[in-house]
């Protein structure tokens, strides 16, 4: 079973935010792989080890994306694909899913996995706008995958604690629910091993993919923290009943 | 001149500190306060590659150098100071001396084993009346037709109870003092070979440090490390490279205590602000973490020179074990002050940096002896 790991780097967990423009200050901060995407790869290679094939990264944006890439490498993946760009973190996911399915195109595999969602801009969109664009079958919030015969059988997470059993045929286009497994670490020889793995590296143009955006970032900011204190006076019984209204229509919490 | 670590390199030091937060951190103070060794952490740091840092691929090892292996230590004893030390006494001590003096054969019975990370190692040298003085050794080897019969008792061994072999010197001509003293192997489980008191310790309480026995202990000729009349002399070949574990151990406490310092002062207010705020604060810091950095650059420097081969390196990875030890004990001791009340309980993770910290300035030799080490050094060129 081939499969396809869409990987993206975000900004590190613990970077200082600071704003600069429509995005965040990228100069002095570290990055990361997408934890939600950690556990797509994580499920890849687990597949593999059952099913044999081998597992493709696949990441964009700028230099700085190998060494996502790299680790990916480290942990298992057999070769990787970066997608290079300068100005990916511009692009929404509908620009993002088009430059993923043009590289996956070429490539011939089973399976495309996706993280559920970015630690960055949080769309949650691209997984289900690629298999859109590739025309594929396609399921959210996987929590089990177990394949054979040409087709899966697929737990779904629901809401209010309930889970879905369906059937998927293959080829086909899975976001993974985030905690699914437990990420493995790259080990001392996985990271020297990484060292000899192709990294095939392709340019936008070269995909035939337009930078232009079809949605923009009008602004973004940090959240003000205020904190206001009102006394309710009146009787318990007024009390309470002016506690309610606040509670359902100014703060909105019940 | 290059001061930046490969892309590996870095992808080592974070895959190991995800690993130590993950995996160790979750269990540091309850292993501290019940003196307990973590064996089951055993297996996932063989996983990892972390008990075969420097040893080739043939032998199961993950074939890398010393700078890797400083940053593995450094990392690990960033979470945890006894798992650093379990990790370093049986990568640096017991498997290198095998690696470095062991027959073919002693190599492909114990090396790969220990690489591998299916037993871990220990190494004796110290006994209660011989540590820095080897002079004093009393534990003797006696050739009796095809066996070598140990007798005696060594103190202070790293891992004594859990591990599967044991790298004993043993004095075998008393006339020759540090020249009649040989190295042996012995296995766990051999009749009149047994661990005995288990230390109840200041500190590094999750490692294990214990006496071990040997009464007519018979091992094979073969058992022989190294050639007969070298134990002592190859052992201070073996301290080069163990002193330069000890130097990454200290550095990776220090940046722990460092990073809860900082951590701590952000945190903490008073009259209506971080402490952080305050110069007083800001400029502890700010020491901490040159004396921190400047630490780092002696530690990876004996490292470099340590995979140069070519180059003697005595008297750097002594400096680098000197200053980073003593570099710890001020860190820890600073980072406890920063915490103030808080830094006195074990609520917080200062006390524990406070009492593992002090481990370095003694143990590999204590930081006068690296004094004597670096002197000798300097008299001797000039």
């Amino acid at each position: 079973m081939n499969i396809i790991v869409c990987i993206k780097q975000v900004p590190a967990k613990d970077a200082p935010l600071a704003i600069s423009g429509n995005w965040i200050k990228e100069s002095d901060i570290g990055f990361e792989m997408n934890e939600p995407d950690s556990y797509a790869l994580e499920e890849a290679l687990r597949l593999k080890e059952k099913h044999g094939g081998e597992v493709i990264a696949l990441s964009m944006g700028p230099e700085r994306v190998k060494q996502t890439i790299k680790e990916a490498l480290a942990k298992g993946a057999d070769r990787a694909i970066h997608v290079a760009d300068d100005n990916f973190h511009q692009l929404d996911p509908l620009g993002s899913a088009r430059a993923l399915a043009a590289a996956i195109q070429k490539e011939k595999c089973d399976l495309v996995l996706t993280g559920l969602q970015s630690d960055d801009h949080g769309f949650g969109q691209t997984g289900v706008l690629l298999a859109g664009l590739l025309n594929l079958p396609h399921a959210t919030l996987i929590m089990s995958i177990e394949a054979a015969e040409g087709k899966m059988k697929l737990k779904r997470e629901l809401e209010a604690g309930w889970f879905q059993w369906i059937e998927c045929p293959l080829p086909a286009v899975l976001s993974i629910q985030s905690g699914i497994n437990k990420v493995r670490y790259a080990t001392l020889k996985g990271i020297m091993a990484a060292k000899k793995k192709e990294i095939a590296t392709v340019t936008r143009e070269s995909l035939g993919v337009s930078a232009e955006a079809t949605q923009r970032v009008e602004k973004i900011y940090v959240p003000v923290k205020s904190k206001q204190t009102e006394f309710l006076t009146g009787s318990a019984k007024e009390v309470a009943a002016k506690l309610v209204e606040k509670l359902k229509f100014e703060a909105r919490v019940i | 001149m290059e001061f930046t670590f490969s892309d590996e390199q870095q992808q080592l030091r974070r895959s190991v500190r995800e690993f130590a937060e993950g995996e160790i951190a979750p269990h540091v103070m309850e292993w501290d306060e019940a003196s307990h060794f973590p064996a089951e952490i055993l297996p996932k740091l063989a996983e990892m590659g972390l008990l075969g840092v420097i040893f080739p691929e043939q032998y199961g090892g993950a074939g890398l150098g010393y700078i890797e292996y400083a940053l593995a230590i450094e990392e690990l004893s960033r979470v945890d100071g006894s798992v650093g030390l379990t990790v370093a006494a049986h990568n640096s001590l017991c498997s290198n001396h095998i690696y470095k003096f062991g027959s073919e054969a002693q190599k492909k019975k114990y090396l790969a084993p220990l690489a591998q990370g299916k037993m871990v190692g220990a190494w004796s040298l110290t006994e209660p009346e011989a540590g820095s003085d080897a002079g004093g050794t009393r534990t003797t080897a006696v050739r009796q037709g095809s066996e070598w019969v140990l007798n005696g008792a060594k103190t202070f061994t790293t891992n004594g109870h859990y591990a599967g072999v044991c790298v004993a010197m043993a004095v075998t001509d008393k006339s020759k003092d540090s020249h009649g003293i040989s190295a042996f192997l012995v296995e766990k489980g051999t009749p009149g070979f047994k661990p005995g008191k288990k230390e109840n310790k200041l500190g590094m309480r999750a490692s294990d440090t214990s006496e071990v026995i040997f009464s007519d202990c018979r091992v094979p000729a073969e058992n022989l490390l190294g050639e007969e009349g070298k134990g002592f002399i190859n052992s201070l070949q073996i301290l080069d490279g163990g002193r330069i574990s000890i130097a990454a151990l200290a550095l990776g406490m220090a940046q722990g205590a460092l990073d809860a310092a900082l951590k701590y002062a952000q945190q903490r207010k008073q009259f209506g602000k971080a402490i952080s705020e305050f110069q007083a604060i800001q400029f502890k810091l700010a020491d901490m973490a040159t004396q921190v950095e400047a630490a780092r650059l002696l530690v990876y420097q004996a490292a470099w020179l340590a995979d140069q081969k070519s180059a003697r390196f005595t008297a750097e990875s002594s400096m680098a074990k000197l200053f980073a030890s003593e570099v710890a004990v001020r860190v820890a001791n600073e980072c406890v002050q920063i915490h103030g009340g808080y830094g006195f309980i074990k609520d917080y993770p200062a006390e524990k940096f406070y009492r593992d910290v002090k481990l370095c300035t003694i143990g590999e030799g204590t930081s006068e002896i690296q004094k004597l080490v670096i002197a000798r050094g300097l008299l001797k060129t000039k």
